[in-house]
């Protein structure tokens, strides 16, 4: 009896099962071509005259479509599937067939009247590349970005003078204080002072200099550093020099010429200028020994 | 007390080197040990450097004087070489002028040297350049600047100046409260 249930429950369920199957399988002599990625699918099997006219024709078109659109979702559930928001999809693959574009091309653009004169002319258009990366530029371009957000917000951006804060130092009060007065047309000349007011202090540059006992290879170093720049800063010809080079060769070569033409009258002559040196040095007098200079061609 | 600018000690090397040439170096890198310039009250001062750790002991205002006084920074900020530099021109001299026993005293007492005092003079001296004055004994007795080229000293009459006086030993004497 329960050997019966058995074979019963199990032939039931096999035959529930192959319902199922068949409502889902669908028989074709040739398998069709898939293109998953365009949800196509092309039917190549032929169509019996016989079955079209033993069927109605719209019955037959009907489950014809049916078996096909169910081999075709078979073929989808066999991608691979994805959840999303309580909804199982496929992912489908690229298309394979090439479909013709849904326009016409666009037709070329008429050329301008420049683009004209440059192909006349042979023109071609080139990159410039006249600009430079500007470290500088950067660190502004952020100040002025955020200078941007803060106007766009209505911040007021603080400059010089207080800033607002919770306590001000001394020091910052004076300072305010200082930029304030200065802070008129004249640049604080005719303000007014505070009886007892001391004198704001300059903020200028304070004049550093090296420290008393520094580093006593560096300052000989830099010491040295300098009188090479002295030296070769230098001009090689000394004009003044050369020029007295140049006498004194004149002179040497006079004085040869002197001695060679021999102890004659001429070597008496040589003597003259002697003498009047002698006298010159027993006169002791600038403006004596010049008259007696000046005498001397008169006596010759 | 502080060391020199760049400037300051350009303008004193460029006087210096008038003198000495480029001597200078062997003033500045000495192999004996540290040497420096410092300036104090607008003076140069050229000091070891053990004397210059000595030296910050003593106060700015109670300061007369330390190492060896090279001279001092006029208020147009020229610099302006002192007697007391002597010591360090004299032996790297490159121009000497030596004065006769006679024309000595005439220097000494802060006059030009003359023709006449001339003893010998430094081939190529050029006009215009800085010279050391020596005694015929070799006894370095100040400084100053050749008025005369060495051939134009031979040409001109004895009365005329030969060396302009700059600064000379007697300036010890004269000078005495003023130097340092």
């Amino acid at each position: 009896m329960a050997a019966c249930c058995v074979d019963e429950l199990l032939a039931k369920a096999e035959r529930e099962e192959a319902e199922k199957l068949s409502s889902i399988s669908v028989h074709k002599e040739l398998d069709l071509d898939f293109d998953i990625g365009n949800l196509l699918a092309s039917d190549k099997n032929r169509i019996d005259c016989r079955d079209v006219r033993e069927q109605r024709k719209e019955d037959f078109l009907r489950a014809l479509a049916r078996g096909n659109t169910q081999l075709l979702i078979n073929e989808v559930w066999k991608q691979p599937t994805d959840r999303v928001q309580e909804a199982i999809v496929a992912k489908l693959p690229d298309p394979t067939t090439p479909l013709p574009r849904e326009k016409r091309l666009p037709k070329p653009k008429p050329p301008t009247k420049w683009e004209q004169f440059a192909k006349l002319k042979g023109i071609q258009k080139k990159k410039k590349t006249n600009l430079v990366w500007d470290e500088t530029r950067v660190a502004k371009n952020e100040l002025n970005r955020l200078k941007n957000i803060a106007r766009v917000q209505k911040v007021k951006v603080p400059g010089l003078g207080l800033t607002p804060k919770a306590q001000q130092s001394k020091d910052e009060l004076t300072r305010a204080v200082s930029v304030a007065k200065t802070s008129t047309a004249s640049m604080g000349r005719f303000q007014e002072q505070l009886p007892k007011e001391k004198p704001a202090k300059s903020r200028g540059k304070k004049r550093k200099f090296e420290p008393l006992i520094g580093d006593f290879s560096n300052e000989k170093h830099k010491q040295l550093e300098l009188l090479k720049i002295m030296d070769s800063k230098k001009s090689k010809l000394d004009v003044t020099k050369a020029v007295n080079k140049q006498m004194r060769e004149e002179d040497r070569e006079e004085a040869a010429a002197k001695y060679k033409k021999g102890a004659g009258k001429k070597g008496r002559r040589g003597n003259v200028p002697g003498k009047g040196k002698g006298k010159g040095g027993k006169g002791k007098g600038g403006r004596a020994g010049g008259g007696k200079k000046r005498s001397k061609p008169g006596k010759r | 007390m502080r060391p020199l600018t760049d400037e300051e000690t350009k303008a004193m090397f460029e006087k210096l080197s008038k003198y000495i040439g480029e001597n200078i170096k062997l003033l500045v890198d000495r192999p004996d040990g540290s040497y420096c310039f410092r300036l104090h009250n607008d003076r140069v001062y050229y000091m070891s450097e053990k004397i210059l750790k000595l030296a910050t002991n003593i106060s700015r205002d109670k300061l007369v004087s330390v190492g060896t006084c090279f001279g001092k920074f006029t208020k147009t900020k020229k610099f302006r070489l002192h007697i007391t530099a002597l010591d360090y021109l004299a032996p790297y001299a490159k121009f000497k002028v030596w004065v006769k026993p006679g024309a000595e005293q005439s220097f000494l007492y802060g006059n030009h040297v003359l023709k006449s005092g001339l003893g010998r003079i430094t081939e190529n001296t050029m006009q215009y350049q800085g010279v050391v004055v020596y005694s015929m004994a070799d006894v370095p007795l100040g400084f100053g600047v050749a008025a005369k080229s060495t051939q134009e000293c031979r040409r001109v009459d004895p009365m005329s100046i030969v060396v302009f006086h700059q600064a000379d030993v007697g300036e010890f004497i004269r000078n005495e409260d003023t130097l340092t």
